[in-house]
């Protein structure tokens, strides 16, 4: 397993990894201004996993961004374990929807790239890395180049550069987004099989339903124009999870009082 | 059907191309036999080059040392402005503005103010050279530097890289394509320039071998000095190619190919 995290025991253990309060952003356009995100309260546990599930346009990735310290608030607070972000905060990992791994470099170079932006013992690195490869089952393509890997492959091998440096907060913007439905439930295990027992928190952002509820411990639904969290809804289903909990009626109770959240709203029409 | 087999096959099209173009000439001068002065057959041209290999292989290397060296100053200057270029505001306001006006203007109309201010050696003729090329390579690296992904520098942001490791690492590695293709250019330019160069003073390079037998009718020799340079200009834009797809085989191999792995 992933080694554990000491990098947190200084922290708080009361005080969420995540607090947004009366959080707002405004973007400017020849039109006026959007109103982007609006009223967001949200506070994410040590070692949860909480999934931002929304129609696309809702803001949700623009909420990621902020907890990244890659966009400002326009107003309200947020802080990342008990500190304001201003910049990147420190032990963040982060997954985006396209893999962006780097065409001139093998797989596990790639997986380093974060180990050398952030100055670590490349020796320790290394053995971490191929601790992850592993972990993913990529431990034959370690020193492939990403056009020698599928889609699905190569989304695992950006996982595994988010996680090198061991990050007490994994961001991943709708990260299965652009993979096809089978490589996606699989992913969706596997990323719940490292995630267990890492004790990382995890703030996910994605437009699937049955995924939201599949992985996360919460689920923060969302509205758009502006993006509001209409909804929180614990998940109260046993771990690990296997995908054939998704026939349970217990979780299509889940998934329907989400969608029912979307219909109400006229994001989804039933005609 | 690999990659190289393709090349190699690619070379010897190319090569009966050049040869069967070659036998058709000899055969046209033989049939209509036009005056040797005004188009001498390649069997004349090639005794001219043989009565005096060494001459010409003198002047082909001052012409090549010209543009080399015009070449490499283009890259070296044009690497540092483009990374001026890109990370100044006022760099990119006033030098590159200058640059792209100053780029519409035919160059060769530079050189004999380069010979007046630096004489009739080797430096005014390496400066044209530059002067042609340098706009191909600083415009094609800073299109390349310019061209990165903004999400990987979200990325890079993300993990707190400074600003030297982005160029290092995710910049100038992303910009080596593109500056390839204007490096590819520029070589060829550099030639232009060194020829041109030649002519408006010295007595020295291919240039002005082609200059000096223009004033003696001696059509033969004016064609040694063209098909060489025919054959520098290739070699040098070949070699680039060649030294591209050592460099970068990431780039080479992506064109035209896909994936070949399931999930």
């Amino acid at each position: 397993m992933p080694p554990s995290l000491q990098s947190q025991s200084a922290v708080d253990p009361q005080h969420p990894d995540i607090d947004i309060r009366q959080g707002r952003k405004v973007f400017a356009s020849e039109r006026g201004d959007v109103e982007a995100l609006a009223d967001i309260d949200l506070q994410v546990r040590r070692g949860e996993f909480l999934s931002v599930v929304g129609p696309s346009g809702c803001g949700k990735s623009t909420l990621l961004k902020c907890v990244a310290g890659l966009e400002r608030l326009t107003s309200g607070s947020l802080q990342v374990r008990g500190e304001a972000v201003r910049e990147a905060p420190l032990g963040l990992g982060m997954v985006f929807q396209r893999d962006l791994l780097l065409d001139w470099r093998t797989v596990i170079e790639n997986v380093l790239l974060i180990a050398q932006f952030r100055g670590l013992d490349m020796g320790k690195a290394r053995v971490r890395a191929l601790e992850l490869l592993h972990l993913f089952g990529l431990e034959d393509f370690v020193d492939r180049y990403p056009w020698e890997l599928s889609g699905g492959m190569r989304q695992r091998a950006s996982i595994c550069r988010a996680l090198v440096d061991d990050p007490a907060l994994l961001l991943m913007d709708e990260p299965f987004g652009a993979l096809d439905a089978m490589t996606r439930d699989q992913l969706n295990v596997e990323l719940q099989r490292i995630w267990e027992d890492s004790g990382k928190t995890v703030l996910f952002i994605t437009h699937g339903i049955a995924e939201a509820v599949f992985l996360s411990d919460r689920v923060a639904v969302m509205s758009r124009n502006p993006g509001r969290i209409m909804k929180m809804i614990d998940i109260d289903l046993p771990r690990p999870r296997n995908l054939s909990i998704r026939d349970s009626t217990q979780f299509t109770h889940y998934t329907g009082q989400i969608r029912d959240v979307f219909l109400s709203l006229g994001i989804l029409k039933n005609h | 059907m690999t990659f190289k087999s393709s090349g190699v096959g690619r070379f010897l099209e190319v090569m009966a191309v050049l040869v069967g173009a070659l036998i058709v000439w000899e055969i046209a001068v033989r049939i209509w036999m036009p005056k040797p002065f005004i188009l001498p057959a390649p069997s004349l041209i090639w005794s001219e080059f043989a009565s005096s290999p060494g001459y010409f292989l003198a002047q082909t290397g001052y012409t090549l040392g010209t543009t080399m060296g015009g070449f490499l100053l283009a890259l070296l200057l044009g690497f540092i402005s483009a990374v001026g270029i890109v990370y100044s505001r006022l760099l990119e306001r006033t030098f590159y503005t200058l640059l792209v006006a100053l780029n519409s203007v035919p160059k060769v109309a530079l050189a004999p103010l380069f010979v007046i201010w630096m004489g009739t050696g080797v430096e005014p003729k390496i400066a044209i050279a530059l002067t042609i090329a340098i706009f191909a390579t600083v415009i094609d690296t800073v299109l390349g530097l310019r061209s990165v992904d903004p999400e990987l520098l979200s990325l890079a942001r993300s993990a707190r890289a400074s600003e030297w490791q982005v160029l290092l690492r995710i910049r100038l590695p992303s910009a080596l394509p593109s500056m390839f293709a204007g490096m590819k250019l520029a070589i060829s330019l550099a030639l232009v320039g060194a020829i041109v160069g030649e002519f408006v003073a010295g007595n020295t390079g291919l240039g002005q071998v082609i200059l000096q037998a223009q004033g003696m009718f001696q059509t033969a020799r004016m064609f040694v000095a063209i098909i060489v340079l025919g054959i520098l200009g290739t070699v040098l834009f070949y070699g680039l190619e060649a030294l591209e797809r050592w460099l970068l085989p990431w780039h080479v191999s992506q064109r035209g190919q896909i994936m070949q792995h399931g999930a």
